[in-house]
């Protein structure tokens, strides 16, 4: 009794291509969608579902099935999950994660299974370098891209020496790197903190007795939310704090006004001035009560992407698939977008400032642009395929 | 809830062998599900089969110290990791014989568990509790700063276990069958074990230590004994996991999931091998199954444990005793 | 550097306090009813969503601080009525299971009501700002109100504990449930007042640290495990044991996590010390406990013969 499942698979999948022109197009979101960070993956869900309903539910011209899953955070789970939204419900794409290490789990059983990996958020350095597939394609950014174009900002002010803080795990770490592969001054201090730790006196008290002249920090989700809070408490507000995922419209609602002028580096902006955006804004803020982020975006941008390439390519030709993918024929969000030869985009990146608009929400505002048509810097180690 | 307190040999053996049937229709089952699944066109039924059988192994183990032991460890994922990890450092290395994963884990397991085992019972009850959490925490935050292993995102295997030389283990069926050999294994030998003469001393010492002391024998090392095994055994389930979702992280060894199992093993019904069986294949179902419909299933979920613990002492297995499933000579 | 340690035994104080609220209530439930209570960080996180709650109602922050021990009352023995007076004659196994499952309805349960977001609270007015400590840092003075208030509560504790009847009643309860049972006490009553002073502090810490630290569904969580690590170290049942513990898993743990690198870099290389003080910051609180444990099996104040 050799392995019959694969076989099974196959046919099944043979069977399932030569009717798909009928068949419904059916796509896997899979995303955090419990614990803490679960406002993340909301927020990519209600970019995708909108997207969703801004096509009328036709995707690539065919009806669409879009099956929303939830990785509750865990590995393992995710890659069951994934493995059986590609067996199980034949799914031709799947739009996920928002975490790193969930996408080191599902990238295999997605990928194997036949499916092609939308990536609306991680976007993990080995992905960009040697481990590439050209069944991945990662809509959102590259992890390195925000703190390098802070770096630059920096250089660019000359400002000599900063302090930097991160949360202690794979992330956090590729973060500071990506930062000091480009930033030319001094890193006074360099503090890493427990995953999840909440309450930074320790870390505050050292940066205020060392008064550096800019703080660097990437401190996601709660984290991020109690450390600007914080910042201000402990009188540090003459210090700028320039921060990647620390402060955008999934935390700024929670910070208010503690981190009002704090800047951050995004490769886009509610009132980024690009075709659609405005009418985006306007769209998720009615149907779903808050201000999109740029997980929203992604999300949004992720399913327009697979609505051109079906449309360009349909699915019964996996290489013309690809290559349709890969052309990005799509109007994205954020203005000019296109794919590096490893699946990552070639975007522009700003810097933004946490600003309250007249309405009274708390968002991110366009400050100025850092990068044009920036490729990430692992592109090299893709190995040409 | 502990009906393996003295008494004649006649009914004791009935008892058990009612809810040994109740294992063995589990087992018999599970064995011709994979046919029955690919005939109802659900194949995947399989994988999430997998994964039940897993925990069931975690469970069982468990169970040992906690029923009949009475140990409560929370640290117990640990070894669900170190088992996990034989397997991502040795595939690393280019060792993949599944044998070889199992030696390792088991190895290594043994040894964090004797360790920590001598220090931890000199403790009793919530204290015992803690610093097998504590021991637990030290070996998740370790692995946490392991970035050769990819820290907390984990590393993903290029291949699952092989058997022989062969990739058996590679398909869902493969990996099925070959858990569930371990499973029915496991359960074997923890049957043997908790019926025998060291079972009835571990018992004997959680009823009553002292007595057991005046009557010769040193409970210490048996109960140490009895927790190197159960860690040795939960790491096979460790390496299994690591084959069932051909990925490795910290996350396996959080203290959210050693709660996890002791939440499989009392919902099931403490000190009774059928029990923690059923326990582990009823929480897989019940997370796998309630999700589907409600993306707020843990309510649901979290309903259903504070329920049976209200209004059924002694779990599943109190239940169905109360049923007249796997009922002896009552 | 002096100036830095007597800012993060400060901070170390303050966090030690806010463990100690939560950790009082805790340990006399176990203590006294013998009763595992895992939801018990439930009610420290529904204690912050009831005061982000009742800030934005009433848009004050006193107002708001006062209504939440009330409304965590009434919760808590809402709690007890229905859930957790069935199980005081169960083993602590089915108390786990039982809390754990309440945990995890509960949680979802505040998901649902107030959504996966983190919330903030406004820090009050009269006690935002900071006061110079020495040389040119700066201590937030809502801390130092945290410090003050929880030692405040301790005290009160104590005196309550020591000086009344009631306290007398709760620490022979403590002592020998059945006894004092027999002697007359309606013990149910007694039961219900530890749960409700237990319910109340929780819910009152979680409402005193909102302004700090964001209001969160995981916030229950992270506290929990903390908790029990100090009463297991303190000694289960001993409020003192509580406090003392506390105050030095708090300081152990600021403390430990800046100096311990600067520790380590005497024995070992910059970079190594780096990498160990990160590995070793996290487990320090539990390497702390089990050699409590290891030296003092019944932790620092509690009795011999655990139940």
């Amino acid at each position: 009794m050799r392995n019959s499942v694969p076989l099974m698979a196959l046919l099944l999948s043979a069977t399932a291509l030569a009717a798909h022109a009928q068949d419904p197009l059916r796509i896997g979101v899979l995303l955090t969608l419990s614990g803490p960070p679960a406002v993340l993956g909301e927020h990519a869900r209600d970019g995708v579902l909108l997207a969703e309903k801004m096509l009328d539910g036709k995707i690539g011209g065919r009806e669409a099935e879009i099956i929303v899953v939830d990785d509750e955070g865990k590995p393992d789970i995710a890659a069951q999950k994934a493995r059986e939204l590609v067996e199980s419900n034949g799914a031709d794409f799947v739009i996920g994660p928002i975490f790193s290490n969930i996408m080191t789990a599902i990238a295999g059983p997605v990928t194997a299974g036949g499916a092609i990996l939308v990536s609306p958020n991680a976007g993990p350095s080995n992905f960009a370098g040697k481990d590439c597939n050209p069944d991945i394609f990662v809509a959102s950014y590259q992890n390195d891209q925000m703190p390098q174009a802070l770096a630059t900002y920096m250089n660019r002010e000359s400002i000599g020496n900063v302090y930097l803080l991160a949360p202690n795990y794979q992330a956090g770490k590729d973060s500071l790197n990506g930062f000091k592969a480009i930033y030319e001054g001094d890193v006074g201090g360099e503090l890493y903190v427990p995953l999840g730790q909440l309450d930074f006196s320790a870390e505050l008290a050292q940066i205020a007795a060392a008064q550096p002249e800019a703080v660097y920090t990437f401190m996601p989700g709660g984290m991020g939310v109690n450390l600007v809070r914080q910042w201000e408490q402990a009188g540090l507000s003459s210090i700028p704090l320039m921060s990647a995922f620390t402060v955008d419209e999934t935390t700024l609602p929670a910070e208010k006004d503690a981190a009002l002028g704090m800047l951050t580096a995004s490769n886009w902006a509610p009132d980024l001035d690009t075709p659609g955006n405005a009418e985006f804004v306007a769209s998720f803020t009615k149907d779903y009560g808050r201000i999109p982020s740029l997980y929203a975006m992604a999300g949004y941008d992720s399913l327009m992407l697979i609505d051109s390439a079906v449309t360009a390519a349909g699915t019964e030709d996996r290489e013309a698939l690809r290559a349709a993918l890969k052309a990005a024929d799509f109007q994205s969000l954020r203005g000019s977008f296109s794919f590096s030869t490893n699946n990552f985009p070639v975007q522009d990146f700003y810097l933004t400032r946490a600003i309250k608009d007249e309405q009274g929400f708390y968002r991110t505002s366009m400050v100025e642009k850092v990068f044009t048509a920036a490729a990430d810097p692992y592109v090299g180690e893709c190995p040409a395929r | 809830m502990s009906d393996v307190a003295a008494s004649s040999t006649a009914p004791r053996a009935s008892r058990l062998t009612g809810r040994l049937k109740l294992a063995l229709w589990i087992f018999v089952v599970l064995a011709a599900l994979p046919p029955l699944a690919h005939m109802a066109g659900e194949p995947f039924l399989v994988v999430i089969a997998t994964r039940m059988m897993v925990f069931a192994i975690a469970a069982l183990s468990l169970d040992l110290i906690l029923g009949y032991g009475a140990m409560v460890s929370f640290g117990h994922a640990a070894y669900l990791g170190i088992g996990a990890y034989a397997v991502a450092i040795l595939t690393q290395a280019g060792i993949t014989d599944l044998t070889l994963h199992l030696a390792a884990g088991i190895g290594a397991s043994a040894v964090f568990a004797a360790v920590t085992g001598a220090i931890s019972l000199r403790t009793r009850g919530v204290y015992f509790i803690m610093i097998t959490l504590a021991f637990g925490q030290m070996a998740f935050f370790f692995f946490v700063s392991f970035s050769a292993l990819g820290g907390d995102d984990g590393v993903a295997l290029q291949a699952r276990s092989t058997l022989m030389g062969a990739p058996l283990l590679q398909g869902a069926q493969g990996l099925f069958y070959v858990t569930l050999i371990l499973l029915i294994a496991v359960f074997a030998g923890l049957y043997r074990l908790t019926g025998s003469r060291f079972g009835r001393v571990l018992t004997g010492t959680r009823e009553n230590a002292l007595r057991m002391q005046a009557v010769g024998f040193r409970p210490f090392s048996y109960q140490l004994t009895a927790y190197v095994i159960a860690g040795c055994v939960c790491s096979v389930a460790g390496v299994l996991l690591a084959n069932q979702a051909v990925y490795v992280s910290p996350a396996y060894m959080s203290w959210h999931r050693a709660g996890e199992l002791i939440v499989m093993v009392v919902l099931g019904g403490v000190g009774t091998l059928s029990g923690a069986l059923a326990g582990a294949l009823a929480t897989v179902a019940l997370e796998e199954g309630l999700a589907r419909f409600s993306e707020h299933w843990r309510l649901g979920f979290g309903l259903v444990l504070v329920l049976v613990a209200l209004f059924s002492p002694g779990g599943i297995s109190g239940l169905l005793r109360r049923l007249n499933i796997g009922r002896g000579d009552r | 550097m002096f100036n830095l340690f007597v800012m993060q035994l400060l901070n170390g104080a303050q966090f030690g306090i806010l463990l100690f609220l939560v950790a009082a209530g805790l340990t006399l439930v176990f203590g006294i009813m013998d009763f595992i209570n895992l939801a018990h960080g439930v009610l420290y996180m529904v204690g912050g969503y009831v005061m982000a709650m009742m800030t934005g109602a009433t848009g004050t922050f006193w107002v708001a601080l006062l209504l939440v021990p009330p409304i965590t009352l009434v919760i808590g023995l809402v709690l007890e009525v229905t859930v957790f007076r069935r199980l005081y004659d169960r083993s602590h196994l089915d108390q786990v299971l039982a809390t754990f499952g309440l945990v995890l309805v509960l949680s979802e349960l505040v998901k649902i009501l107030w959504g996966s977001a983190p919330l903030s609270v406004a820090m009050p007015e009269m006690l935002s700002g900071s006061v110079p400590l020495l040389g040119p840092m700066r201590y937030p003075i809502y801390r130092i109100a945290v410090i003050a208030v929880g030692l405040g509560v301790a005290l009160g504790l104590w005196f309550v504990i020591a000086r009344t009847r009631v306290g007398m009643l709760l620490r022979a309860g403590a002592a020998n449930r059945t006894m004092v049972a027999a002697l007359g006490t309606d013990i149910n009553r007694l039961f219900m007042l530890v749960f409700a002073i237990g319910a109340m502090l929780a819910g009152f810490a979680g409402a005193i640290v909102s302004p700090i630290l964001s209001v969160d569904p995981g916030m229950g969580d992270s506290i929990l495990i903390l908790t029990f690590v100090v009463i297991v170290i303190g000694g289960v049942g001993s409020v003192k044991g509580a406090f003392f513990a506390a105050l030095l898993v708090g300081v152990v743990d600021t403390l430990g996590r800046m100096f311990g690198p600067i520790l380590l870099k005497l024995v070992m290389d910059p970079a190594a010390a780096a990498q160990a003080g990160r590995t070793l910051a996290p487990m320090l609180v539990y390497i702390l406990m089990a050699a409590v444990l290891f030296w003092r099996p019944a932790g620092l104040f509690g009795r011999r013969a655990a139940r």
